[in-house]
């Protein structure tokens, strides 16, 4: 008996070393399948789907934020031709109207974007300019935030945030694309 | 003085191996925990565009992907080199979003359903007809949170 508890007793030491060999081996093969790559992106929500006319809504055409895009990239805001680069600071002006022009939006609220583009319209363009009206929106945000709480947007509470979201709020129809331009 | 030479001498230093494993150990569930499976192979080229107002993507498993671009060269002789829509790992056509989504749908708890997000990853040059019948595919089947994919990009402004 003394001897058989001997016996087990060497048989129950595990060898541990090769543990670590075991442990590099899962190791190297989850560093090599890992993709550390975030998604990001311009998060948007889709108008509901239906097959109704839609209800025609007279809108004053002061309210309306005009943007068009057509099949040479080219933008049409309010009638006159723009560049990408003016088209956040003439969105912020529209939707804000510091000079309560006779001609741009009542306030805030009822300002709307109106985004037409064209089918031959190339993504980068389309995805440039809604990131455009997207800061426009963002920066009168931050803006506001910092006249009412002395923060910027994302260091306040969620119910502060969603005050400033319902004064300043992103009204951004797009129409049904037109088809004149070449698709690839 | 002698006698303390004489002492650390003696004693070899030998680092301990024994917490080894523990530290491998460590790094393997770290990167069990953040790896996520490429569970898609890219039959088209996708280069996303650039831009500012990005908004992160937080569950992976509440997201659908669904890419757009032109096909890569392999498959070129087949599908020829205008924009083709890839749903998971293999093409597909328009027509065949409704059922994608609601594949990954029952996958997905009932109570997150409302949560499920569509990432369009879709390339630079595609022209908006293609991505505008995605578009109202998408609204068809009521999924109407889409994320369209950006890079971050450094400056402020377009050049």
């Amino acid at each position: 008996m003394a001897r058989k508890s001997a016996k087990d007793k060497v048989n129950n030491e595990v060898n541990a070393g090769s543990m670590a060999d075991i442990a590099f081996l899962l190791l190297i093969f989850f560093l090599v399948t890992t993709t550390m790559d975030q998604d990001k992106g311009l998060l948007v929500k889709l108008p509901p789907w239906s097959t109704e006319a839609p209800k025609i809504t007279k809108l004053k055409t002061r309210n309306v934020f005009s943007v068009l895009v057509n099949a040479n990239d080219e933008l049409l805001v309010r009638g006159e031709p723009v560049d990408i680069n003016i088209l956040r600071e003439k969105a912020k002006e529209f939707i804000k109207n510091p000079l309560k022009l006779e001609n741009m939006s009542e306030s805030p609220k009822k300002a709307i974007v109106s985004l037409k583009n064209d089918r031959g319209t190339h993504y980068a363009k389309y995805l440039a300019v809604y990131n455009e009206l997207k800061a426009a929106y963002n920066e009168l945000r931050d803006e506001e935030a910092m006249k009412r709480y002395g923060k910027k947007m994302e260091d306040l509470p969620m119910d502060k945030q969603k005050l400033i979201i319902k004064d300043i709020p992103l009204i951004l129809s797009e129409a049904e694309s037109t088809s004149f331009g070449e698709e690839k | 003085m002698a006698k303390f030479e004489k002492k650390r001498g003696k004693t070899a230093p030998a680092i301990s191996t024994a917490s080894l494993p523990d530290i491998i150990f460590m790094l393997l569930f770290f990167f069990m925990t953040v790896t996520v499976m490429r569970n898609s192979e890219l039959k088209v080229d996708v280069n996303i565009p650039e831009a500012t107002e990005l908004t992160k993507l937080e569950k992976k498993s509440l997201v659908n992907f669904i890419f757009i671009g032109v096909p890569k060269l392999p498959f070129q002789k087949v599908r020829g080199t205008s924009p083709q829509l890839q749903l998971g790992d293999k093409f597909a056509d328009i027509e065949e979003i409704p059922i994608f989504l609601e594949k990954h749908r029952i996958k997905v708890p009932e109570k997150q359903r409302a949560m499920i997000i569509s990432s369009l990853k879709i390339d630079k040059d595609v022209t908006m007809g293609i991505v505008a019948d995605v578009k109202d595919q998408l609204r068809k089947s009521g999924q109407l949170k889409v994320n369209y994919s950006a890079k971050k990009r450094a400056g402020d402004k377009y050049k």
